[in-house]
């Protein structure tokens, strides 16, 4: 359903100010989506200024950098800190990304961080990914075949290898679905730009022997149809991915068999 | 933990408006724009079989400032979706996915809608 407004208890409210100690020389204000499950109240955004020169090129340094000194009740996810992990997804100056990945001095005036949009939220940038969970489990993400294991591995030619090329290297932290608008307002019943690359990663995969079943699973009018091409997935892929056109492949294979 | 009262993530509220998504809704704006222009359209055949006055009360609102400013939107939406549609087209057919191309066709798209619809309000007042 589009409902453009958000519903009266997610509303924004004006949040604290937390300002460094001593004067900063290079002075940045990181304005941080808030919300606490136990206080009863509205999200709200508090305003962090910290000194560039104290604090890291990236902006999960200074997410960690005002959780270590200034406020240590912010939430939120990290690890690994170079793009592997898919953690620290979050919304930086308007568009997804991850948060270890984004330099701050890509940023303009001060730094909006947001949680990945149109998700519940669980704590501050921490949003409940359950239904995106549950959709990639419907895809079922793993090598499914009718013959006989072979004594060793199932062999592929660098060609066949190639085409998982711009789909293995996806790490599901699922900037992409959440930029999707058609996911925003039907992403109960539309899987979304994420695991369709996931779906087409297992279709593509030469090895895989139930590409047509996969392909009948996904033969609906939201589960692949609720893609228009609005491509905001493929500009906000934090790893340069291109599901969009994953999307577009699998449409084709949907005509193709037809004919 | 209390799943329900968890608040919704702004969205459109934070979203930096993209050359792609705006392009994306305005084809979807002037499909519903073509859909209630026609029935201008069909207005004017309407009164053109009704006779020879309801087709001057016709021309004479068509031809009316407001008419005119009507129909000029009309043939911009109508200019843009046929553009659009053909960049659809090549995304169909599996073209056009990659981030630099989809930033050059959605510019032509533009371009084609300004230029289309100037040409044909020029040849409309020279030829008619």
């Amino acid at each position: 359903m589009v409902e453009l407004a958000l519903p009266a208890n997610s509303k924004i409210g004006e949040g604290k100010s937390w300002n460094g100690k001593a004067p900063a020389k290079r002075p940045k204000t990181f304005k941080v989506y808030r919300w606490n499950p136990d206080d009863g109240r509205n999200p709200q955004v508090d305003s962090y200024t910290l000194d560039l020169d104290d604090c890291g090129p990236m902006v999960l340094d200074a997410l960690i950098k005002i959780k270590n000194e200034v406020d240590p009740t912010l939430t939120f996810r990290r690890s690994c800190r170079e793009g592997v992990c898919g953690s620290c997804a979050m919304n930086i100056d308007g568009t997804n990304t991850l948060a270890c990945l984004k330099p701050i001095d890509e940023i303009d005036g001060d730094a909006k961080i947001y949680p990945l949009p149109h998700m519940p939220v669980v704590k501050d940038l921490v949003p409940d990914c359950s239904q995106l969970y549950a959709q990639y489990e419907l895809i079922e993400p793993w090598l499914k075949s009718r013959t006989p294991a072979p004594e060793r591995e199932r062999l592929q030619s660098p060609e066949e290898r190639a085409e998982l090329d711009g789909l293995w290297e996806c790490i599901l932290c699922f900037c992409c679905s959440t930029s999707c608008p058609s996911y925003w307002w039907n992403g109960d019943r539309y899987l979304g730009p994420a695991i369709l690359l996931q779906a087409y990663r297992w279709i593509a995969d030469s090895r895989d022997e139930y590409s047509g079943e996969r392909l009948d699973a996904l033969e609906d009018p939201f589960r692949l149809y609720r893609c228009h091409t609005i491509m905001n997935c493929t500009k906000t892929c934090p790893k340069g991915l291109n599901p969009a056109k994953a999307i577009g492949e699998i449409k084709k294979l949907m005509v193709e068999r037809k004919m | 933990m209390a799943a329900g009262n968890r608040p919704l993530s702004p969205h459109l509220q934070v979203y930096r408006p993209q050359l792609t998504s705006m392009l994306s809704i305005a084809h979807r704006i002037t499909g519903v724009a073509l859909g209630v222009g026609t029935l201008l359209l069909v207005y004017w055949l309407a009164a053109a079989a009704g006779g020879p006055e309801s087709y001057a009360a016709a021309q004479g609102f068509i031809g009316s400032f407001f008419g005119q400013l009507l129909l000029f939107g009309w043939t911009v939406a109508l200019f843009y979706h046929l553009a659009n549609g053909i960049r659809h087209l090549f995304w169909d057919a599996g073209y056009g996915f990659e981030l630099p191309t989809v930033q050059r066709s959605g510019l032509a798209v533009l371009a084609a809608t300004a230029v289309l619809t100037v040409v044909s309000w020029i040849a409309a007042y020279v030829v008619l």
